[in-house]
């Protein structure tokens, strides 16, 4: 590692959260390991059931009790291990040094309160403050996230903005107070397309400002290839593939990114026939014992379905070059490293 | 081109009323689809694009017949759709028929898969009991199911398999149009593709009329012949999906491609973010519906003039844009 520890600012090892249900045990984490670096955005990639959402909620300890537990590994924040805080500390923790923007910012903002009040209450957890200065910070704050007509926005209820406008309200509260990270789970996936590169616009720029790391958690390689700067590819709760955005859509190494990339079509060139790949993912409370891919795998081997496959580092990775390290869990990789 | 057109929008509008405004009681109207025309030739697919509100949808209801228009018609071989004889309108609707977005809404929880893929026939037919479940079987075979699948419930399947189910039903009247809404939106990233090749399948087998209704220009470009780009209730872009992808004419279509997100990293940015939101549809702009927010704005005749549809300068000339631009271009030109 070229990269200094400190360079970290919060590094997941081994995470492992487990959902109780009816059906049975669900590892929806499953051992996923990940730094993130000062200032850069991570993409967490993966589709309906990968486990990127539980990823992300496991980090703030907000998962839904009782049916999930984090049942083991570590998150480090600054050095300092989160999962075990007091909630008391997480509550401190939480909007402070870790913030979150949802995909929904209806469901993110109170429908009663006027969105000023709302952003104040971040503030208000600093120390009690005079209402007048509140204002003044809550108009701030909604012009830093580039809220036309602030003065007059402030005082509206949610359900008088439009869809971009309460996304940049619920993102104007996330970095009110200057998180080192935030996580950004699917932000513009209900916004409109020109909309949504505002939004995405938005974030780059309170990034360059405030230096704050993201984690994007998406299912989407187009907002990846926007936003990102490193990825991480999951797959029925573990991490299949990670490493820098432009060695990953150069030369994806595991069979299951190859086929995402090339089955999302382009509005750029003409296709005549996607790839797409065949099946479904497997249904959680029933993994396969190896590769969890193997079954829909075109490239499966009598190995994968023996046992797991540990990550190999890819050949772009070069020799040795932690810049360029680039990794992904499959047995077509082990001669080549 | 030289065949007729199976379906025809000709100034097909849509307005809606939504009840007096308070201070001054005048009547407030949503004008959802304002005047538009387009044609689809048999067995090829016309996507309609463009952001919410755009009336997109509500074309689709209207060709649905699940709207009646305001003005103008829709033309099915050449016989006005909401003009039909009462006779008529059970054969339309077998004719006619449509796939949503989301396929945990659109299939009733409570039924069984035979029921369910066989309920547009079993309505419209009088066929024996065993002869329908023959039909079913078929087209679940049809669509990558097995027959096998008969006699589960909804619930057991996956969002993929589910909107396969959606997509046998509609098949199993042998439509000749398909109203595609948003098909693969709902689905997961490794089944869109699995959707959107079934649905090309489908199309060059029984050759069935598409019309796609989409937000995501991958899924236009891949899967539709042309594309019509709305605004505000009006078509502001329509041609051939590869010429209009290729060189977009309307300064809203070039913003809209723009904002798209890359297939891969890319090393420059050619983005044109526009400023501000789509305008509200109770209070159109006056003139071009864009010109609130178009970066290349000529100056007071786009505030006061409604642009028309005309052609594209290039080959082909059946590239349209509405735009004063396209004025100047061909002034210059001619």
């Amino acid at each position: 590692m070229t990269h200094s520890d400190s360079d970290v600012v919060l590094a997941v090892e081994n995470l492992q959260t487990h959902l109780y249900t009816k059906r049975g045990l669900v590892r929806a984490v499953d051992g996923v390991s990940f730094d993130l670096r000062s200032g850069e955005t991570l993409g967490i990639v993966g589709e309906s059931g990968s486990g990127k959402s539980m990823t992300a909620l496991s980090l703030v300890r907000l998962i839904p009790r009782p049916a999930a537990r984090i049942v083991g590994g570590s998150v480090r924040l600054d050095g300092e291990e989160i999962l075990e805080k007091s909630e008391a500390e997480m509550r401190a923790i939480r909007g402070e040094q870790i913030a979150m923007i949802l995909q929904d910012p209806q469901s993110s903002l109170n429908p009663v309160f006027t969105v000023g009040d709302q952003i104040a209450e971040t503030f208000q957890l600093q120390g009690k403050q005079p209402r007048g200065r509140m204002r003044e910070r809550a108009i701030a704050a909604l012009r830093e996230v580039q809220v036309a007509d602030p003065e007059n926005r402030v005082s509206n209820f949610p359900h008088e903005m439009s869809g971009g406008m309460k996304q940049r309200v619920v993102g104007a509260i996330a970095v009110a107070r200057r998180p080192r990270v935030l996580i950004a789970d699917e932000p513009t996936t209900s916004l409109d397309v020109t909309i949504q590169a505002q939004y995405l616009r938005l974030l780059r720029s309170i990034q360059q400002q405030t230096g704050t790391s993201i984690i994007f958690i998406t299912h989407d390689f187009g907002i990846v290839a926007k936003m990102c700067d490193r990825v991480a590819v999951m797959y029925a709760g573990r991490i299949v593939e990670y490493g820098p955005v432009h060695s990953i859509f150069a030369t994806p190494s595991h069979p299951y990114t190859q086929a995402l990339i090339a089955s999302v079509p382009s509005p750029d060139t003409k296709v005549e026939r996607l790839e797409s790949i065949e099946g479904q993912p497997p249904v959680p409370w029933d993994l396969p014992k190896g590769c969890r891919f193997a079954p829909r795998c075109p490239f499966v081997m009598d190995r994968c379905r023996a046992d797991y496959p540990p990550m190999f580092a890819t050949q772009s990775a070069g020799d040795g070059d932690a810049e360029a390290e680039h990794a992904a869990a499959c047995r077509l990789l082990e001669g080549e490293s | 081109m030289n065949a007729q057109p199976l379906i025809e929008a000709r100034r097909l509008s849509k307005h809606f009323d939504v009840g007096r405004g308070a201070p001054t009681g005048k009547k407030k109207v949503v004008k959802a689809v304002d005047g538009v025309d387009f044609a689809i030739r048999r067995g090829t697919t016309l996507a309609l694009v463009g952001e919410s509100g755009c009336g997109k949808t509500t074309t689709a209801r209207l060709l649905l017949r699940l709207e009646t228009p305001t003005a103008g018609s829709v033309y099915l071989d050449g016989a006005d759709i909401h003009d039909l004889p009462r006779g008529e309108r059970a054969e339309f609707r077998r004719r006619v028929q449509a796939v949503f977005q989301d396929p945990w809404a659109s299939l009733n929880p409570r039924m069984r898969v035979r029921d369910l893929v066989a309920e547009p026939l079993v309505a419209n037919n009088r066929l024996s009991r065993s002869a329908v479940t023959d039909r079913v079987a078929e087209v679940l075979t049809g669509v990558g199911l097995t027959p096998d699948h008969m006699r589960n419930f909804p619930h057991e399947f996956s969002g993929g398999q589910r909107q396969r189910i959606a997509i046998a039903s509609a098949l199993i009247s042998q439509p000749r149009v398909l109203i595609l809404d948003e098909p693969v939106s709902a689905l997961d990233v490794s089944i869109r593709s699995q959707i959107m090749n079934l649905l090309k399948d489908i199309q060059q087998r029984l050759s069935v009329t598409y019309l796609l209704v989409a937000h995501d220009l991958g899924t236009t470009r891949y899967m539709a012949d042309r594309t019509a780009v709305m605004y505000l209730g009006r078509i502001v872009e329509i041609g051939d999906t590869d010429t209009v992808f290729e060189g977009p004419a309307h300064p809203y279509t070039q913003a809209l491609f723009s904002a798209a997100l890359p297939a891969r990293p890319a090393t420059e940015s050619r983005e044109i973010v526009l400023d501000g939101e789509v305008p509200s549809p109770l209070n159109p702009p006056s003139g071009c519906p864009f010109h609130t927010r178009c970066p290349v704005k000529i100056g007071r005749r786009c505030e006061e003039e409604t642009p028309k549809l005309q052609p594209v300068p290039g080959p082909g000339g059946t590239h349209l844009a509405a735009c004063h631009l396209m004025d100047d271009m061909e002034g210059q030109r001619g």
